[in-house]
Formats: C-alpha cells, structure tokens, sequence
C-alpha cells in the first residue's frame, strides 16, 4: 500500500485542529476530548495491560467463531458445489435462514449459553458461514472438469478427491472468502461484546463510555481500527504471496 | 441431471417443509429442548398472536422507520460524497488514505461516541445507523466511477460538458451496478445496527423486544422475533433488487 504524503493532509489538519479546538476552550463538555488525551488514556491502557488482555479476549472469540463457522461453509459449500442437485434441493431452506441477521441471534445465544466465550463464538460462527459457503461453492463449481476426470478416472474415494484435487483447485478462491470472514468476526464479536457479553474491547468501549472516559472510548475505538486494518492487510498480503504468482486456477479455468 | 425449474422448486419446498417437519418432531420428542427452541407450532402460534397485537405493530413500525430514514440519510449522502471524490483525482489524493483507514472500522463500535456526543436518544440511533451504512455506499460510488470506460470521459471533454453534467450524465448512470452493491450492503448494515441501538438504548423496536424476551425467558417470542427479523432482511433485500433491475433495465436491452 502506498501512503503518499498527501494523504496525511487530512487526518493531520483534523487531529491538529480538534486538539487546539479543545485546548482553547471551544468544547465546553468532556464528550469529545482531544487527542494527546487520548494518545494518554491508549498509551495507559496498553501499559497497564488492560487493553492487551481485552484484545486477547475478543480475538479469541473471534477466531474460535470463525474457524468453526468456516469449516462447515467449507464442507456445506464444497457438497453444494459437487452436486447441483443438492444444492438446488437445499436452496429455499438456506435462503431462509441467510437473511437472518447475525445480531438477531445475540439473545438466542445469551439465552442458551449465558455469558461467556460460547455465545460470541456461536453468533460469530453463523456470520462467518454464509461467506465461507458462498464462495466455497462457486470455487468449486468452476474447478477444470479436466482435474475432476482425472479424479474419477484413478478412481479416487471422495476424502481422497476432497483433499487432493478439490481442496488445493479451491483454495485460491476459497481464502478470499475466508479473508471476508475473518473481518466479519472481529466486528461481529465487538458488537456481541457491546450488546451483551461483558469481555473484550467491546466491552471496554461500553466501560469507558458509561463512565464518561471519552478519552479511553477513542483509545479503544481506534484500536480496533487499527487490529481490523492490521488484520485485513496482513491476510491480503498473505494472499498475493501464497496465490497471487500461480494466478487464479479456478477462475482461469472458466 | 433429469429434475429441472419447476420440480426442482418443488423439491426445495418439500425440503424445507421436511426440515420443519423435523423441528418440530425433535421438539416434541424432547430431543430439542423446549426452553430454548419453542418448536415451529409455539412459535407460528406466537407470530399470528402478534399478527394481532397493536404493540408488535408498534416495535415493528419503529425498527423499519430507523432502518429506512437511517439508509435514505446514508445513500444520498454516500452517493453525492462518492460523487465528488469519484470525479476528482486531487480530492481523491487528499481523501482516500483517510477512507482506507476508517472502511475497517466495526459500524457497532462507534455507538458509544455517539452516545457521549448526542445521548441516548433517537437522534443518536439515527446518526449511528447513518454513520455506519454510509460507507458501503461511499465506496461503491467512488469504485463505480473510477471504473468508467474513460473514453466516456473523453467524450463528456469533446463534448464540453461542464462538470456537474459529466457526473449526471456520464459517470452516475455508469456506475448505477456498483453504487448499487454498495447500497445493497448498506441496506444489511443498517437494518443490523437498527437492532443494535434498540438492543443497547431501550429504544422501543424489535431489537428491544427480542432481547427482553432472552433476558425473560420467553423463548417463543425471541424466535417469533428473528423469523420477522429474518423476513424484513429478505424483503427489503428483494425490493432493492426489483428497483435494480427498474432502475438497470436499459442496460440490458
């Protein structure tokens, strides 16, 4: 990513401008702070090791959530990707259930599992399965016909098909699905922790806010910001140096 | 393969009812435990119940008022924003660095700021559910534009259209497909952080309403809950594609 200086403009006029706003007096309420405040208030969360511990906490549900959803998207998607049939057959019933939105299953969850890590990582794992399926489905339907004969042809048992032919065909197209995922889950957790589960940066967010720390609600905020950001480039650059030099298969093969 | 359209609709109706079916066996056989999943009759009794009610008319109305104002607010300010920096290289310079940092930002975890800054009340619910589905819109806009065939652009110099033209002329209805994928995306946002603001201000609205029935146990509302949930998602979805394809219909004749 390049980051010329041009884009530095604007975030720099803003920051400069709100803190000499506060400084001067022009906010007369404590609701927005300033920012070295804030840069205090993050530096003194990260060293006292509250922020570390939140981030652990929301991270861990968020990837529990998102391994889980995205091993069934795989093997639901990679069975509707084999048979038309099936996943003609399945259609309505999916259909039906993928509108649905995942916050909507927050008191569902609350109410089976209680607080916890077990109820974020359920609401997470129904977000991250619909993507994961989806794209599964189409990676595998446009496979070469060509690898799928020569399956047929050795004579391959489908375990054998799956992760030796399917798998590896797929993976390219499969890993932008799970890319999608994996920043589905960092939001969709934070907004399990703001709702209802009292862990995480979601939950500091809302401490912070009830006790009218604006200074720790930016801190929080803007680190979340920068773990999605952090997340989202690390996982992209991982795809352009695991898939980016074989091209896309799949989609070469159409 | 032998089945097709129709019997395969067909087959997938059966499926579903199937698996309904299924539901409510498992529920009656105790093998589902009645306490968290009330069984398709309870909560088919409960949905026609409700049918009835003046005050589920009531959370219904609301929910589907903020979603709706809250998307309107988004797209026309996301649309004209993403306008103005699609079509113009030196804003975009300026802008877009920023826009790249703030695009991975959960929409849910800025409610708080917006708590502290306005209050819990309807304007901030509004100002939250804005804030959040105006970037799928924004960046649809700004990604429409910039994929203009630029011999459209060309054109739009030969011809001296003056800027504002270009745009309505030229660059918006080219970009329609995109700026619609981000609306379609922003419809999603802002029907989920409408639930999420009910949830956390106790603002009347079935996002309140089904987490009072979790925290109350009454199971059979929470799930009438997100069946109406699921419904508005599918509908309102299902309208903005019929639009769409209104909208789009030139494209393909």
């Amino acid at each position: 990513m390049r980051i010329p200086g041009k884009g530095l403009v604007f975030p720099l006029a803003v920051l400069l401008l709100w803190e000499l706003a506060a400084r001067s007096g022009y906010f007369t309420s404590t609701s927005l702070s300033y920012p070295s405040a804030i840069l205090f208030a993050g530096w003194g969360l990260l060293v006292d090791g509250a922020m570390w511990k939140a981030t652990r906490e929301t991270f861990g549900a968020a990837l529990g959530g998102m391994a889980i959803g995205a091993f069934f998207g795989m093997i639901v998607g990679i069975a509707f990707g084999l048979s038309r049939l099936l996943a003609s057959l399945m259609r309505l019933s999916t259909e039906s259930l993928r509108p649905v939105p995942s916050v909507a299953l927050i008191p569902l969850a609350l109410l089976i599992y209680g607080y916890g890590y077990r109820m974020e990582i359920v609401v997470v794992a129904f977000a991250c399965f619909w993507p994961v399926m989806i794209v599964t489905e189409g990676a595998v339907r446009g496979i070469e016909p060509r690898l799928m004969e020569v399956a047929r042809a050795l004579k391959f048992p489908l375990v054998a098909r799956v992760t030796k032919i399917i798998l590896p065909a797929a993976l390219p197209r499969v890993f932008v699905g799970l890319r999608l995922a994996a920043s589905i889950s960092l939001v969709v957790a934070v907004t399990v922790e703001i709702t209802t589960n009292p862990i995480g940066l979601g939950y500091g967010l809302i401490v912070a806010q009830e006790g009218d720390r604006a200074d720790r609600v930016f801190a929080f905020l803007i680190w979340i910001g920068f773990l999605g950001w952090l997340l989202n480039a690390l996982l992209l650059r991982a795809q352009r140096r695991w898939f980016g030099k074989f091209g896309n298969w799949s989609e070469a093969a159409r | 393969m032998t089945l097709r359209g129709p019997m395969l609709w067909g087959g997938s109706v059966i499926v579903l009812l199937l698996l309904i079916g299924l539901w409510q066996l498992g529920s009656n056989a105790g093998v589902i435990p009645q306490a968290f999943f009330p069984g398709p009759d309870r909560t088919f009794e409960t949905l026609s119940d409700q049918f009835w009610s003046e005050e589920f008319w009531l959370a219904f109305s609301e929910t589907i008022r903020r979603m709706f104002f809250g998307f309107v607010l988004a797209s026309v300010l996301g649309v004209a924003l993403g306008a103005a920096l699609g079509s113009s290289p030196t804003l975009r310079e300026y802008l877009e660095p920023t826009l790249e940092l703030i695009r991975p930002l959960p929409a849910s975890a800025v409610i708080p700021v917006f708590v502290l800054m306005l209050g819990l009340n309807e304007r901030m619910v509004l100002a939250v559910i804005a804030f959040g589905s105006i970037w799928p819109a924004l960046l649809g806009t700004v990604h429409g534009f910039k994929t203009v065939e630029p011999r459209l652009y060309e054109v739009s110099r030969i011809l001296r259209l003056s800027r504002l033209e270009m745009i309505w002329k030229i660059a918006l209805p080219n970009s329609l497909p995109d700026i619609f994928s981000g609306l379609r995306l922003a419809l999603t946002v802002s029907l989920i952080l409408a639930v999420v603001t009910e949830m956390l201000s106790g603002a009347e609205g079935l996002g309140h309403n089904i987490i009072l029935a979790a925290r109350s146990f009454r199971s059979a509302d929470l799930f009438a809950g997100i069946v109406v949930l699921g419904a508005i998602g599918y509908v309102t979805n299902a309208v903005l594609e019929r639009v769409e394809r209104h909208v789009l219909r030139w494209r393909n004749s």
